[in-house]
């Protein structure tokens, strides 16, 4: 078992866990934030993205016990009070979603990929939107609107 | 001077999907975020490492003895009927007990403390038996006297030996197309809860409650009012959670009867994939007579699909792919078979389309044989070939329905225009001409898709609505939400008919509690049924309101009507509110059980005739492709479609099921390859090893539009078209695409013997075969 401390969305919390708990495990057993979704298990669908220190990762391969101290926000600290965050907005208001399964992921890492290009100055081209996607994987919508609510966000945050 | 005030949320609207909030903020609900009460225990799956086999025993100590290990399941512990058939052929046993039939068939459950120590128990398990020899696709399978699973179908028409024989040209040919994983991003889960007597409730992640219910009710040994199986939502379906989930609802209910404790069960991906049905896949022999316009006179074709180790759905599913390999096309004289095959592998079933796919792509590879031979344009072919208006003796199906709302002709025209394909594929001809590595291809595809259960008795549906006296209103109804929007287009519907606000409507849970004998939402019937079922129980309600309106205020019903500002009593208008605690302080009935049945059909299998579709939904796409003649890799540059969702109930919704259904329709038949090895074993079994089309891979330009104009000509739910199904079959215009850029390597001179899927190493393989026959 392994004492560990982390942020998240903003908290401090601490658990004991077992050693082999991975991040997933944590946050929504340990936590109940159930937004972050376990799709493959093997961190190939990317339904279980979170941010840890700002940066997107994959939550259902990532030992809890690794994190100790990190700052970690999930889908459900993303918004500011009742206010949607502009990529949830932007899911929202273009239908960039279907079952939802994947869209917890689909939001974390496009929110983390817009602070990304924007930092680096660098122009998030919907080639780049697409390529930057491949880590997550949605079986409903085709991607049109998933790429469509980047644009749109991107262009509001 | 009158106030029109528009009121959003009614049909023909883009509402937004009614969960997309809570799925934008983590607060939708999928099953496995259901708080666990405390006790709740773990259950895993121990399945088989061979693919046939004479079961002699397990020995289980050792599973028994690992760590939080609570129980083991066998076959022994199942109270009531060891057997969780869809359709009654007691074909499928919870556990096996004589015979292992495919690898990775479960033969056991571990129940433990947590899922992790379930996990690593049921590793322990050393299974004795004799190996037997397997088959594991169609043709090895009959070749190995294997016996077909459920009775075959033949549809016949006209005289096929006279078609033969007078036709001017003649070819017969294979295509062999692949299966699918449907890679919901939800996997399979199920959560039982005992409860007093005899009673269990059952969370799951379904399409068909109702025979999750049955099937828990069954293994059990309890009636089927004990059990109560609850879906909110599921991440994802597309057919195969429409008997698949049997299995893991049925162990967890056993667990949980016979514990006393709750218990989920929630297979990992590998498992998933291994452990539950795909798409059939199916070896097609075809045999066309043509004229020397590229008109058929006669076709023959047998389907053979690869079923698995029982019977499951592939009964029907075999049958839909003969009502599909018409696609849009009159067939003169026709005789179509199919052999539903047994095989060693996991048990085939339902997957969006519904066997119609592969019927389909069989038909669209007869017309590329007849445009190779004679030199045409395949898009010259299928218009020669299009059904008719009904004024021409064109119109018959192979099963003897008549097409009597065909838009086909239209919509292709539209599409061939919008998209340029005519001088797009001139000016992809001249490319190639030039000889470079990298060749392009172009097509354009019809789709006519039939609407119903061909079951007709599932052609049925159930809702409830209670209005509170507060008036707000509580929405129910037999259909399942597995992200297509169902609900929120059932809630449109009764919103437009009280004339309310959309958000005054609460959508709840699918349970069987509420609404009973549902059919699985499946058949892209979901709007169709259950909206008109709604339809009848809002409509019931309305006709109490507006009695007691007429009544209490001395008018004539006639002076009644609902607006959305109010109710309309002579000259008064009454808020809905208070119109509604009207009628509840005058004690009327406020609420009400809708149903539905679909009228005019019915379907003689043994006899092959009928009527099995109430309508049909057509469509086309033209997808433009570019290949690497020297690795086979490609993509996908321009698609364009063009799709009949009749008055669509919700554009927004029914556009983002297109798109979507388009690029599964291409994923199934360009880079998702499921692949056996030697052993039977699934290699593919994870996104690691089975790909499925990625934000990258949809084409560099996308172009969607719904053909605005067309209206149901039954009498549907507000005049719409079931959107579900019918465009997955759009993705084969880039399976065409790939075979005339392929084709091009030998001037079009030969059809490529193109398999699906045509993954990158196929389409190498279909070059380097024409370079070499060249």
């Amino acid at each position: 078992m392994t004492n560990i401390k982390m942020t998240v969305n903003g908290k401090s919390v601490s658990g004991e866990v077992p050693d082999e708990t991975l991040l997933s495990e944590f946050l929504r057993e340990n936590l109940r934030l159930t937004g972050t979704h376990v799709g493959c298990d093997t961190s190939q669908c990317g339904a279980c993205v979170v941010h840890v220190n700002g940066k997107a990762l994959k939550a259902c391969t990532t030992l809890a016990a690794s994190l100790e101290g990190a700052e970690v926000t999930t889908i459900e600290g993303l918004a500011n009070g009742g206010e949607l965050h502009p990529m949830q907005q932007a899911f929202n208001d273009n239908h960039g979603l279907q079952c939802g399964f994947c869209t917890p992921g689909m939001i974390m890492t496009s929110v983390d990929m817009v602070n990304r290009y924007k930092a680096e100055g660098k122009e998030l081209t919907e080639e780049a939107i697409r390529d930057e996607l491949e880590g997550n994987i949605c079986r409903c919508t085709g991607y049109h609107n998933i790429v469509k609510s980047v644009e749109d966000a991107a262009a509001k945050m | 001077m009158k106030h029109h005030t528009v009121t959003k949320g009614f049909t023909h609207q883009n509402q937004k999907h009614d969960s997309a909030v809570k799925q934008v903020t983590g607060r939708a609900e999928y099953t496995d975020d259901i708080a666990e009460p405390a006790g709740t225990l773990h259950a895993y799956l121990g399945v088989s490492d061979v693919a046939h086999a004479k079961l002699n025993g397990i020995d289980l100590s050792k599973v028994r003895d690992a760590d939080g290990v609570v129980a083991v399941l066998t076959a022994d512990d199942i109270p009531g009927a060891n057997d969780i058939s869809p359709t009654g052929r007691n074909d499928e046993p919870v556990f096996p007990t004589e015979k292992i039939e495919f690898h990775g068939q479960p033969l056991f459950a571990v129940i433990a403390e947590t899922r992790d120590a379930a996990r690593r128990a049921a590793e322990l398990a050393e299974v004795d038996c004799d190996v037997l020899p397997h088959a594991i696709d169609p043709v090895s399978a009959r070749d190995a006297g294997m016996p077909l699973i459920t009775e075959p179908l033949k549809l016949e028409r006209g005289d096929i030996d006279k078609g033969f024989a007078t036709a001017q040209n003649r070819i017969k040919g294979q295509v062999t197309v692949g299966g699918q994983d449907h890679m919901y991003l939800e996997g399979h889960i199920a959560f039982a809860v005992p409860g007093e007597d005899e009673d269990v409730v059952v969370h799951c992640s379904t399409q068909h409650p109702s025979e999750a219910q049955h099937m828990v009710a069954h293994v059990l040994g309890v009636p089927s009012n004990a059990v109560v199986v609850n879906v909110r939502r599921m991440g994802g379906g597309f057919g195969g959670k429409e008997s698949q989930m049997n299995l893991f609802c049925a162990v967890a209910a056993i667990g949980a009867k016979k514990l006393g404790r709750p218990v989920k069960i929630r297979p990992d991906r590998d498992q998933d994939m291994t452990a539950t049905g795909k798409r059939h896949d199916f070896v097609i022999d075809y045999d066309i007579g043509f004229d020397n316009d590229g008109r058929i006179e006669a076709v023959s074709g047998e389907f053979a699909a690869r079923c698995g180790y029982s019977s499951d759905l592939s009964g029907p599913v075999t049958d839909r792919a003969l009502f599909h390999a018409d696609n849009a096309y009159f067939y003169p004289h026709v005789r179509l078979t199919s052999r539903p095959q047994k095989t060693n592998t996991v048990s085939n079933t339902a997957f969006r389309g519904f066997g119609g796919p592969q019927g389909v792509i069989a038909a669209e590879r007869m017309i590329e044989e007849i445009a190779f031979a004679l030199d045409k344009d395949p898009l010259d072919v299928r218009k020669a070939n299009f059904y008719g208006d009904g004024t021409d003796g064109r119109n018959l199906t192979p099963y003897h329905q008549s097409v009597d709302d065909n838009i086909i002709g239209r919509v292709v025209e539209e599409l061939e225009e919008s998209s340029d394909y005519r001088a797009r594929r001139e000016g992809i001809r001249a490319f190639n001409a030039k000889g470079g590595i990298l060749r392009r291809g172009i097509a354009l595809t019809p789709v006519k898709f039939g609407i119903s259960f061909t079951a007709t008795h599932y052609n049925q549906a159930g809702a409830l609505i209670h209005v509170y006296n507060d008036g707000s209103i509580h929405l129910n109804h037999g259909g399942t939400e597995m992200g297509q929007g169902l609900n929120t287009k059932v809630a449109q519907v009764v919103a437009e008919a009280f004339q309310v606000d959309f958000n005054r409507i609460k959508i709840t849970k699918t349970t069987t509690e509420k609404v009973p004998n549902t059919s699985a939402t499946a058949a892209s019937s979901g709007s169709d049924l259950n909206g008109m079922a709604a339809l009848n129980a809002a409509e019931q309600i309305k006709a109490r309101l507006v009695s007691f309106a007429a009544e209490s205020r001395g008018v004539s019903e006639d002076a009644v009507s609902f607006g959305p500002t109010g109710i309309s009593i002579g000259t008064d208008v009454v808020p809905f509110d208070k119109l509604v605690k009207e009628a509840y302080m005058a004690r009327v009935h406020l609420s009400a059980t809708g149903f539905y049945k679909t009228p005019d059909i019915h379907w003689d299998r043994a006899a092959g005739k009928g009527r099995p579709f109430y309508y049909y939904a057509y469509g086309a796409a033209c997808s433009e492709v570019t290949i690497d003649t020297l690795t086979g890799e490609y993509r996908v540059e321009r698609a364009d479609i063009l799709h009949d969702v009749g008055r669509s109930l919700n554009p927004a919704l029914d556009k983002g099921q297109v798109e979507g259904a388009f690029i599964q329709g291409m994923g199934w038949l360009t880079t998702e390859e499921l692949w056996w090895d030697d052993e039977g074993r699934l290699r593919t079994h994870a996104p690691s090893t089975y790909k499925i089309p990625l934000a990258s891979d949809r084409p560099r330009e996308f172009n969607v539009k719904l053909a605005d104009w067309s209206e149901n000509r039954e009498m549907t739910i507000k005049r719409s078209k079931a959107v579900g199904e019918p465009p997955f079959m759009l993705g084969i215009s880039v399976f065409e695409a790939l075979s005339m850029a392929v084709a091009s390597v030998a001037d079009y001179r030969i059809c490529p013997r193109l398999e699906a899927p045509a993954t990158p190493e196929r389409v190498l393989l279909a070059v380097e075969r024409l370079k070499a026959g060249a």
